[in-house]
């Protein structure tokens, strides 16, 4: 459950180069929700995103996750609930920590990190039978660094990262944009499959149009940092990719 | 040969504050040169308690002190005021001075009859033997308790905040706790170094410390083109290497005296060798590409 009162957010208030992201944003999202997010760049959408995840705070209106109001609450203390996908593929992971410390440190993202060794054998089993679940052929590879790994392999496995550890939201920012063709279908068809198991509430920023239409249940579409287009489930099914394109017209 | 056993034990007691600017340098990305004046005010605690006859414990934990707080110091100043890490060391650096001479009383106190660390332990009939065997142990200590913390979880949360912000951020590690604990533990290990050469050159002066962050800096990067050059993941053995660059760079001075350098160039010779050691492989590199 994710909730945006009246939020507005002002970048360089009051500068030459004053950016109004978000103008009185209210939206509700419900649980095991999955909203697309679309709109034309500098239309708010990542503002939207980071303001749920706490990279951005508001400058006036609250936002709350659960029901819990956490408008002022950092990034950092938010990870109790939300997991993010970014655009770049460099930034969910650390490149060189190997595939099995990153997994460790994100099945505790929610939990203390402590002076203790908390890799053993059972946890390395129950990583590799996860990973094994991608069809990469990764699950061979867990000490290796993770930098090692192309984008699209980094993607998938930051998505699967997400779920090592309990999460409600789950927020993907362009998480296929930097992919070719065939890597962006591996991470879309991994986030649709973990989405669905995990049933979290989603938000996915994409500018491909296909995506659009293809997932989610919900498609909401912002331009000039509000909300134009709110688009439900059932209105989705009748959507044409003309229509969507005529948003951007 | 005295002579090349005094460089390794200067080098490996050295090490310390090698481990510790490695973990400034290479886990966290952070230039600390905070390191100048934890050095001396390891050193200055070591003489001073030593010479009122305080028990080496009691010495050493007092050492480590002094150092954490040098970094926590530094990482306040750093995270929480958002001051360039490299201004916020020599800021802290700068102040230490002061703290250090004024814990001193004076600008060099000698320690000839006190105990050592290095008498307290000692095995052997020649004093260079115990100085090197001490301050290997010490090392492996030191080395082993660092190269654990690094395998636990909070170690790998500590080595992800050097790698990627925005990652531990969202795993919910708070980036600006993980630089504080990291400086005043590199520079803790720092203060033991300090606390080391105090007693291994039997006195400890005000200005022991200047220049020094560069010596640990080039040491580092010896043992850093080490780690890539054998490929190097395991976490001890990458420390071990960090210890021998902390060596070569020793035994490097040592050899540069030996062919006739007058002393009072050393910092020159230290600050040429360091430029090698950075600015060679970007001249090979440049020319390749």
């Amino acid at each position: 459950m994710i909730e945006l009162q009246h939020v507005t957010k002002v970048f360089n208030r009051g500068k030459i180069n004053e950016v109004r992201a978000l103008e009185d944003v209210t939206l509700s999202i419900a649980d095991g929700e999955f909203v697309v997010l679309v709109g034309a760049n500098g239309s708010g959408k990542t503002t939207l995103l980071n303001m749920i995840a706490g990279a951005v705070i508001p400058n006036e209106g609250w936002v709350s996750l659960n029901g819990q109001e956490v408008t002022r609450l950092p990034e950092h203390k938010r990870s109790r609930w939300v997991a993010r996908v970014f655009q770049n593929p460099l930034a969910g992971t650390a490149p060189e920590l190997s595939i099995l410390d990153n997994f460790r440190l994100a099945s505790l993202r929610t939990g203390k990190k402590r002076l203790v060794i908390g890799i053993n054998d059972q946890f390395r089993n129950t990583v590799r039978d996860k990973i094994a679940g991608l069809g990469l052929g990764l699950e061979n590879k867990l000490q290796q660094p993770m930098g090692s790994l192309s984008g699209g392999q980094r993607q998938a496995l930051t998505l699967l990262m997400s779920v090592m550890d309990h999460t409600d939201i789950l927020l993907l920012d362009e998480p296929t944009a930097a992919l070719d063709p065939r890597s962006a279908e591996v991470v879309m068809e991994t986030a649709r499959k973990i989405i669905a198991d995990y049933r979290l509430t989603t938000m996915l920023i994409t500018h491909n149009m296909r995506e659009t239409l293809r997932f989610g249940n919900r498609i909401i579409h912002m331009a000039g940092g509000r909300v134009v287009h709110d688009i439900d489930a059932e209105a989705k099914k009748a959507l044409k990719l003309e229509d969507v394109y005529g948003w951007f017209g | 040969m005295i002579f090349y056993l005094s460089a390794l034990t200067m080098g490996l007691c050295l090490s310390a504050m090698g481990l510790g600017i490695y973990i400034t340098m290479k886990i966290f990305r952070i230039p600390d040169i905070t390191t100048d004046g934890s050095y001396t005010m390891g050193a200055a605690v070591t003489a001073v308690l030593l010479t009122q006859d305080w028990s080496l414990p009691a010495v050493i934990g007092i050492t480590v002190a002094a150092g954490a707080l040098a970094g926590v110091l530094t990482g306040l100043v750093h995270t929480r005021l958002k001051i360039d890490a490299l201004l916020a060391g020599i800021l802290v650096m700068t102040g230490l001075y002061s703290v250090n001479l004024t814990i001193l009383g004076r600008s060099n106190v000698p320690l000839l009859n006190t105990t050592s660390v290095f008498s307290a332990l000692s095995i052997f009939d020649k004093a260079i033997y115990n100085e090197v065997w001490v301050s290997l142990l010490f090392l492996i200590l030191l080395g082993g308790l660092l190269s654990y913390m690094l395998r636990t979880d909070f170690g790998l949360a500590m080595r992800a905040t050097g790698n990627s912000e925005s990652m531990t951020r969202a795993l919910g590690i708070n980036n600006d706790h993980m630089k504080i604990i990291g400086l005043a533990i590199a520079n803790a290990l720092t203060a033991l170094s300090g606390f080391l050469v105090a007693q291994y050159q039997h006195y400890t002066d005000i200005n022991m410390g200047i220049g020094i962050v560069l010596v640990g800096l080039g040491s580092v990067l010896i043992g850093d083109a080490l780690i890539n050059w054998l490929g190097v993941q395991r976490i001890w053995l990458q420390l071990a290497l960090i210890v021998a660059g902390c060596i070569l760079f020793q035994l490097v001075l040592a050899l540069a005296l030996s062919l006739g350098v007058n002393p009072n160039m050393l910092k020159l010779v230290t600050a040429v060798f360091v430029l090698a050691i950075v600015g060679i492989p970007r001249l090979i590199r440049n020319t390749a590409s």
